[in-house]
């Protein structure tokens, strides 16, 4: 194969190569080290996901009043409790939930929430306060707190195209994967190659040139790591065919052949749902359901379960009273989900939200979102969440 | 005497790049001679006119549209988004007017603005245009009175007897004076002297609104009177640290992402004696010796949009579709119009991530050469709502760049005898290592070798 032929076709096969002296320290980390080693696995439903759509407060009458034409009827609903239920195109959660893997947090958000989208994922990702403006992602920094467990740059996979900012630290960043082979032959192309493999060490200075090589070689290096090790392991159990079944799918197939990475992050678009509410979240709450159940059962059945915990956020809830258009526009608190072999407070977490004490017509937030995060930093994820969330919040009695 | 290095360097930074057509021309000039010239290129200032219609003034309010109504609503902002978009970039890799672009671009992040009204963007945008090269003080005020910053930074919604503060601390925080010189308490009472500015629902234009106006006595930075906004920009300019904030964002933008305190104070004594004149402040920093340092060339992250503009500009390309430059810059991450929040794009480094860095090493090829893309960027959060009206899980995604650079021209300016070597030193800002000297020198048709050179990480760099 001619080396320039790159130029013509962005995806070639390649064949075996030699690992360059410089790279071997990065992929001679003994299996061994992993076993036990727990995984966090993070899905961003970006849009803002009507909450009480999808945990429906139906033994609540003001959830009647308030959503006229796009309320869920009761006998439609899965319910959970006198109080609560799922939206029916969530009823493969419904196992889930009753096996003890599920746990329902209600009313998560933030002092001051920002009701505009970009604002408001801004500061879920960042881990920010509402008037606060960070340029780093808290995952981000939790590879920066250089703990153990965190050094490589394939600690924090996106399974996805680009790199979302919750990923970016100020010093390492996570990489994105949407699929390791393609990953893989990327950056096994004749001249990317070349440079990678002929370079001297004077180009890895602590100058932006530098910071560009080793981004470059580490990256190389990775592709080369998470390929290998990932085609160990076949995914057997059934997914949906949708992009989401992918990914999660892809999940599985890192988590099970034992990648030593600490970190996941999906995500699903398509939530705001200021139109047409009931047909679009429907559609979209199937595809995210029908796929986090087969993702669960998957690593039940591969004995992972225990190892591993799915965290579910939306940037913001929608408003308690519908619009004039059969859709709902932005809000505040929103529930968030956790799923796990190891769950401590099983099921409904805490109040279903009050629909009576609203502020401006939008639900009070119960829980900040940072103690959510905090525990997982503490308990999962090895280092202290201060380091992280640049202060200390209590966290959770959640794992 | 052959100052082809700093005249390249200049063009690098006060624009984006320079072609080998202006290099024969350049390369013996002086530099005052060539600073000279790139400040009378951009004397022409070309507004932005991609959208014309206001789409917010029309007279059936949005809450009483039904679905198809609203859906179509959205498409037609979407239209209008993607017109923008377009516009500006093209004008960006096109115009004469190099260092005003470059300058409208740097305001555009300095007064960073997302809202969902394209007519008021372009209108901002426009603002930021004609200033981009005035006087800082008329530009602040003008900024500060569009629809777009009222709206964003909800002065709207500022009245007496409920002060909304947004539009004062970000304008301390982020516009002028920069944190920890100015308290609290300057925030409420700075808010209080901003009630009353807004812009009229009806045609969209500023208005003074004195009924919600307070007209009470106001204490900020140490001063005591019935301050109106005016008075709060006065006192606030003439506090000279806001000439440092500027100078310093400026230095970090042209010269050197680690500022430099002694550089700093000589531009931020040259801008408050000038009277915040933007002119003769980027005068004396292209005419000073420490912007030709060695240690100053070559070591700035090209933000997307530079990276997209100087291959535009360089390769002459004309593009069949162009959303597909949208396409890139959401998957470069930097889409014009949309930056992430209040504090704009934090640059450098941050641009650069594994898959970024890959798909700028990409790109060039995928738009010389004819390639397939096989990415795409994530939807922003603001496209989220196009996405749900349109019952849409992904944007379309473009797989085929179709682009015509045009070769001819580019090659023609290629000097004859000019060896690969020498061509890549004249495209590459930083300095050559053995690496890339080898890769071009392999034999090989000159298109290649050209789309190599672009594909470098050393291209990455202004």
């Amino acid at each position: 194969m001619e080396r320039r032929d790159f130029l013509k076709n962005t995806a070639l096969i390649s064949g075996a190569f030699m690992v360059p002296a410089f790279l071997k320290p990065l992929e001679a980390i003994a299996k061994g080290d992993l076993t036990g080693h727990k995984n966090l696995v993070i899905i961003q439903l970006s849009g803002g996901n009507d909450g009480l759509n999808t945990v429906i407060p139906y033994g609540n009458d003001i959830y009647y009043q308030k959503r006229k034409t796009i309320a869920i009827n009761k006998p439609d609903i899965v319910t959970l409790n006198d109080m609560q239920g799922l939206n029916p195109n969530l009823s493969a959660l419904k196992e889930i939930y009753d096996q003890g893997w599920m746990s329902i947090i209600n009313s998560v958000g933030y002092p001051n929430p920002d009701r505009s989208h970009f604002r408001s994922m801004d500061i879920w990702q960042t881990g920010s306060d509402a008037n606060q403006f960070l340029s780093t992602g808290w995952i981000g920094r939790y590879l920066d707190s250089n703990c153990q467990t965190c050094k490589n740059p394939y600690t924090a996979i996106e399974v996805d195209d680009t790199l979302s900012l919750a990923m970016k630290g100020a010093k390492m960043k996570g990489i994105a994967v949407q699929d390791p082979n393609k990953l893989f032959q990327t950056t096994r192309e004749p001249f990317f190659k070349d440079l990678v493999h002929d370079h001297g060490d004077a180009n890895l200075n602590e100058d932006n040139l530098g910071y560009l090589y080793k981004t470059m070689i580490e990256t190389y290096s990775s592709a080369d790591y998470i390929q290998k090790t990932s085609k160990t392991y076949n995914v057997t159990a059934q997914y949906p065919n949708t992009g989401l079944g992918y990914q999660l799918k892809n999940v599985s197939k890192f988590i099970n052949s034992g990648l030593d990475t600490r970190v996941y992050y999906v995500s699903l678009s398509g939530f705001d749902t200021h139109v047409g509410q009931q047909g679009q979240q429907g559609r979209q709450l199937k595809i995210y359901g029908d796929a986090v159940a087969a993702f669960i059962k998957d690593l039940k059945a591969t004995g992972k379960l225990d190892d591993t915990l799915v965290m579910t956020f939306s940037e913001f809830g929608r408003r308690v009273e519908q619009n004039a258009s059969n859709g709902t526009d932005h809000g505040t608190a929103n529930n968030v989900f956790m799923f796990g072999g190891k769950l401590k407070k099983q099921g409904i977490f805490n109040d279903s939200p009050d629909l009576s004490t609203l502020d401006n017509g939008d639900l009070k937030y119960q829980v900040d979102f940072r103690d959510i995060y905090a525990t997982l930093l503490d308990k999962w994820l090895d280092v202290s969440n201060s380091q992280v969330l640049n202060k200390n919040f209590a966290g959770l009695d959640l794992i | 005497m052959n100052n082809s290095k700093n005249i390249k360097h200049l063009y690098a930074r006060a624009g984006f790049g320079i072609r080998f057509e202006d290099l024969h021309d350049h390369q013996n000039w002086s530099i005052r001679k060539s600073v000279k010239k790139l400040f009378q290129a951009s004397e022409k200032i070309e507004p932005l006119k991609a959208v014309t219609e206001n789409i917010d003034l029309r007279p059936k309010p949005a809450a009483e549209l039904t679905e198809d109504q609203k859906r179509a609503l959205n498409q037609e902002r979407n239209q209008q988004e993607k017109a923008l978009n377009d516009a500006w970039v093209k004008q960006l890799s096109t115009t004469g007017a190099q260092l005003r672009e470059k300058m409208t671009l740097f305001w555009h992040n300095h007064f960073s603005c997302n809202v969902g009204n394209f007519y008021y963007q372009q209108e901002l945008n426009n603002i930021e245009r004609a200033n981009a090269l005035g006087n800082f003080k008329t530009l602040l005020m003008q900024v500060s009175q569009t629809p777009a910053m009222l709206q964003f930074l909800n002065n709207q919604q500022n009245q007496k007897n409920h002060p909304n503060e947004n539009f004062a601390r970000e304008l301390m925080e982020l516009f002028t004076l920069g944190r920890g010189h100015y308290t609290e308490q300057d925030v409420k009472e700075s808010a209080r002297s901003f009630t009353g500015w807004a812009y009229n629902g009806k045609d969209g234009t500023y208005k003074f609104n004195n009924g919600t106006h307070d007209t009470g006595v106001k204490t900020f930075l140490g001063q005591t009177a019935n301050f109106c906004g005016e008075d709060i920009m006065n006192i606030i300019t003439s506090n000279k640290q806001t000439a440092v904030f500027i100078c310093t964002k400026l230095y970090k933008y042209f010269v050197n992402e680690v500022p430099d305190d002694i550089h700093i104070g000589q531009m931020a004594d040259v801008f408050y004696k000038e009277n915040y004149e933007i002119t003769p402040l980027l005068k004396f920093v292209f005419l000073s010796d420490w912007f030709y340092d060695e240690k100053n060339i070559g070591n700035l992250v090209k933000s997307p949009v530079e990276f997209l503009v100087g291959l535009n500009r360089q390769f002459y390309i004309n593009y069949q579709n162009p959303d597909v430059l949208m396409q890139f810059q959401r998957t470069l991450g930097q889409v014009l119009f949309r930056p992430p929040n209040v504090a704009g794009w934090p640059g450098g480094r941050s641009w650069i991530d594994s898959s970024s860095l890959m798909y700028r090493m990409k790109i060039p090829s995928t738009i010389l050469n004819a390639g397939v893309i096989d990415f795409t960027g994530k939807a922003t959060p603001e496209d989220e709502a196009y996405l749900a009206s349109q019952r849409k899980q992904q944007l379309n995604v473009i797989k085929r760049v179709q682009a015509t650079p045009d070769w001819d021209k580019f090659l023609k300016d290629i000097p004859k005898d000019t060896t690969h070597e020498d061509i890549a030193r004249f495209m590459l800002e930083p300095d050559l290592n053995k690496t890339v000297i080898d890769e071009v020198n392999r034999p090989g048709d000159i298109k290649s070798v050209i789309i190599e050179i672009v594909s470098t990480p050393e291209y990455q760099l202004c």
